[in-house]
């Protein structure tokens, strides 16, 4: 049954040889070795696991690989291209806005929850490109930081969505 | 510096001293060729041969090795920059390289705020040696005196005649400078610095930000086996091990290529795919032998009854004669939880032990030292054991990253292939080395001029372990304690009062013994923030007592100026105005403002906070925190206000949150919603200040906010309410306890 099991992750078509049930986090860490989405804790509390599933932020490390089949799965390695097809760019950034704002307001320490936050705040501005403080404040809660970055990670947020409305005009 | 500065930090410097003694004796025995075949033969390096640091190569880059690692602090990128400041070359012209016992040399561990204090000048003073010995290359190659000549980039040229000029590369390119590090190269002084004390970006960020970045977790080997360690879920009483008395192998008969290991009492799960260890760990069916009663419900009356091995920390004067003379005394009781590193990624290691070596891959903040345990768990000698670091995520302190390589290693060992262990969220929360929790008698009295006359603080705690749960129950030794020796494990002396002029002070340390405790190792700004929480509140009382504004009374109360910068700036920044009474609003939302001082050892931290309390529902948000830091010379303050924001944001998490729970079997704080942590929603905004003293050498920058920070607070909360809470975390409960009944 395993054979057949193939998913789509950034674009590319993945035959998997884990079993069904094995959550999603493991055989893009251990298969395909992606380097975004990461282990945390394995109980969807702290969101470093979060990939994309058809645009939706979810938590891989309780998502059995078998039920993202013929869906559009999105790492933090995706996202450039990501954000080019949605903003129709004629072509794939080295980095999605974000990634660059993360590093223009030097956010991170460790920068082990940077995969989740990145991907959680990609979700928020592909939905609601300006987003206000409180907004930011509520869409991100989900999301943990043990080195005490939320800050920065906010302004990060508002700079990549002023780069991004900058774009579109 | 006080005096009470410079005599009390002794204790933990002296143990950093005893290390540096290591590493002489070390290099006499017979170490490593330096950068001879590099990464072949067993560390340290030889610290006195500038090649044990640095290595210039053909292209005119250089590679600088270094013994402190990144945590995500940037002490790489401050590093590199009083590398490149010595040596006349770019950030981008240098690649670092930590963490390796057969390459890099051994600055001891990465913990107590040290690299730049202490690690800095290491890599300084070798680096100077780098240009003078390229200077005197150059001087000969360009026919001229070492004086006329200048560096910028690497590239040597003389003064004023840019045509002629030589490349480091070109001088040296590849091969060994083999010259020493004397400490007599001229350093560059300060006033000429052109990196050092600027924001150069950190340079692990674009990889982070990328997803390229190699994290522990990353780490993977051909052939390698995934292992899980099977520990009981929360730990039982410290002492007590874990004993298994039966394991049913048939309860995961079910996975195929799972396999039970055992080591002493040591047991661990390893199966080719890692969702298959995942399983059996949680399903393999393992019969404990009961252990004692942790203190559930009684943790600090247990704490108080103890035979306590007793320290003065400080004595000045009299506080037995000093007490009478006080026309107004503050005095209470204090208690301040347990609490863990918890670190956002679990520990990680990948080990791959053959019959005569092992290389081990972890997280560890001390690659020598975890060499060491790691030789007696396997039975090999140190030198047998390659230990190479790769980030995890922030740790703070020792969690349980000893525990993740030994496990790795035991596992590696018994079957023979390469062995990664990730521990699950449960190991780490449970089998953590807790931040002991501190019980504290307080008191403080002042003369009609406010002036203060008498001090005395009275604190309990347990001390650390030296080794991890994996090394004690795999060799069934009993572990080993450090109850003594350091300034972190006794009271602090510089976070209780010592920021004060104060005739009369005492302060004893009560060290509890840690058996039938939880365990216990340095977290983050060890107990400052219980000490802080307890004296800061006492000091602020008197203030509000005689109605002086309390920023007012702790100037009066200050004698010197680098506190003074500190509470001065903060105050600024915060745009203060004096204070003398609490509010007595019968709003449901109050909001009041409150500062604090603190320190680790030798920096200083104050901060101002401004919070609004829910006298109906308990809940307090802390709004905007104020912090601002002298360490010295700030090598990158950029990298400073970095810390300073963490360390507010993480001390408003454990102030407010934070608290490992037990019951009498064992610990059930195990995941993110039974041992919260502050949310995205709930941070404050901080501004960070940093009190740039270019004269004066650098000190440690990541915990010296964290004592004040919690003060602040704390004494905030008495602005908004005219309570006081003397026991953290600042809990709904607690809070609505404390306000029971003050509603007219």
């Amino acid at each position: 049954m395993t054979d057949d099991l193939k998913i789509k992750v950034n674009g590319k078509d993945w035959s998997v040889a884990a079993s069904p049930d094995t959550p999603l986090l493991y055989v893009m860490t251990n298969e395909m070795e992606l380097r975004g989405p990461r282990f945390g804790c394995g109980l969807a509390q702290c969101g470093s696991c979060s990939v994309l599933v058809d645009g939706v932020e979810t938590r891989s490390c309780i998502t059995p690989v078998a039920s993202v089949a013929g869906k559009a799965v999105t790492t933090l390695e995706g996202l450039p291209s990501l954000y080019a097809e949605q903003n129709k760019l004629p072509q794939v950034p080295a980095l999605h806005p974000l990634q660059q704002a993360f590093i223009e307001q030097q956010a991170a320490h460790c920068g082990y929850c940077y995969n989740g936050m990145t991907i959680k705040a990609s979700e928020l501005l592909a939905q609601n490109p300006r987003p206000s403080e409180a907004e930011i404040r509520t869409h991100m809660n989900g999301h943990l930081c043990r080195c005490g970055t939320y800050g920065r990670v906010m302004k990060a947020i508002q700079l990549a969505s002023a780069m991004m409305t900058e774009n579109a005009r | 510096m006080n005096a009470m500065h410079a005599d009390s930090s002794f204790s933990r410097r002296a143990l950093l001293k005893s290390g540096g003694a290591l590493i002489v004796s070390f290099s006499l025995a017979g170490v490593a060729p330096a950068a001879a075949a590099r990464g072949d033969v067993a560390g340290p390096p030889d610290p006195r041969a500038v090649d044990s640091w640095i290595a210039i190569h053909a292209d005119n880059t250089a590679t600088i090795y270094f013994g402190k690692i990144e945590m995500g602090q940037g002490n790489t990128t401050g590093m590199l920059q009083i590398a490149g400041e010595e040596l006349g070359l770019d950030i981008s012209q240098m690649t670092p390289v930590r963490g390796d016992t057969n390459v890099t040399p051994d600055q001891g561990a990465t913990s107590s705020s040290t690299s730049i204090e202490y690690g800095g000048p290491a890599v300084r003073a070798a680096a100077a040696a780098a240009r003078h010995a390229m200077l005197l290359l150059a001087a000969k190659k360009l026919s001229c005196q070492i004086g006329s000549l200048i560096v910028s980039k690497g590239v040597v040229s003389v003064d004023g005649e840019p045509g002629r000029s030589v490349s480091y590369g070109d001088l040296i390119g590849g091969k060994l400078l083999k010259a020493k590090v004397a400490g007599t190269a001229p350093l560059r002084p300060a006033n000429q610095y052109t990196l050092v004390g600027t924001r150069v970006p950190r340079v692990d960020l674009p990889d982070k930000m990328a997803g390229k970045y190699v994290h522990m977790q990353h780490v993977r080997l051909p052939g390698m086996l995934h292992g899980r360690v099977v520990l009981p879920r929360g730990q039982r009483a410290y002492g007590a091990g874990a004993k298994p008395l039966a394991i049913d192998e048939s309860s995961i008969k079910h996975i195929s290529t799972a396999r039970v290991v055992r080591k002493g009492d040591f047991v661990g799960v390893v199966a080719e795919q890692e969702w298959d260890a995942v399983k059996a760990a949680a399903q393999l069916k393992v019969t404990w032998a009961p252990t004692p009663a942790l203190p559930a419900g009684d943790l600090y009356e247990r704490m108080r009854a103890e035979k306590t091995h007793d320290t003065v920390v400080a004595s000045r004067g009299d506080v037995e004669t000093g007490f009478p003379k006080a026309i107004h005394v503050a005095g209470a009781t204090y208690r301040c939880p347990y609490q863990g590193h918890m670190p956002f990624a679990p520990n990680c290691a990948v080990a791959d032990v053959k019959s005569d070596s092992a290389l081990v891959m972890s997280s560890t903040q001390d690659v020598y030292s975890a060499r060491r345990f790691l030789a007696d768990v396997l039975g090999m000698k140190p030198e047998q054991v390659r230990v190479q670091y790769h980030e995890g995520s922030g740790t703070f302190g020792r969690s349980c990253y000893g525990d993740a390589e030994q496990s790795a290693a035991i596992l590696s060992q018994s079957v023979g292939r390469p062995v990664r262990v990730q521990f699950m969220r449960w190991d780490e929360h449970g089998w953590d080395q807790y931040g002991p929790a501190h019980l504290a008698d307080v008191r403080a009295g002042i003369d009609a001029d406010g002036n203060l006359v008498a001090y005395e603080y009275h604190g309990w705690q347990h001390g650390w372990t030296v080794t991890s749960t994996v090394y004690d129950i795999s060799l069934q030794k009993p572990g080993v304690e450090r109850a003594s020796g350091s300034a972190s494990i006794t009271v602090n002396p510089m976070s209780t009062g010592s920021m004060y002029k104060v005739p009369n002070r005492k302060v004893v340390s009560h060290a509890v013994p840690m058996a039938g405790y939880l365990r216990g190792a340095a977290l983050r700004s060890p107990l400052d923030l219980s000490f802080s929480f307890a004296s800061e509140q006492t000091i602020d009382e008197l203030a509000y007592a005689i109605k002086m504004d309390s920023l007012e009374f702790r100037r009066k109360n200050i004698g010197d100026k680098r506190w003074r910068g500190v509470l001065d700036a903060a105050a600024a920044a915060a745009n203060w105005t004096p204070r003398t009474a609490s509010s007595h609003s019968d709003a449901d939302v109050v909001t009041g403002r409150g500062i604090g001082l603190g320190t680790h050892h030798v920096s200083y931290g104050a901060a101002v906070a401004d919070i609004e309390v829910n006298r109906r529902t308990g809940n307090i948000v802390v709004k905007k925190i104020f912090a601002a830091m002298d360490v010295g010379l700030a090598v990158n303050p950029g990298l400073v206000e970095n810390q300073i924001i963490g360390q507010a944001v993480q001390s408003v998490s454990r102030v407010l949150k934070e608290e490992v729970t037990f019951n009498k079997t064992g610990v059930t704080s195990l995941d993110w919603n039974s041992y919260p942590v502050l949310r995205f929603a709930e941070h404050p905004e901080v501004v960070p200040i940093v009190v740039q003293r270019m004269e004066e050498p650098s000190s440690g920058a990541g915990e010296e906010v964290m004592g004040a920070t919690a003060a602040a607070v704390a004494n905030a909360f008495f602005d908004a309410t005219g309570s006081r809470l003397r026991q953290y975390p600042m809990t709904p409960e607690r809070v609505r306890t404390a306000l029971a009944g003050t509603r007219s």
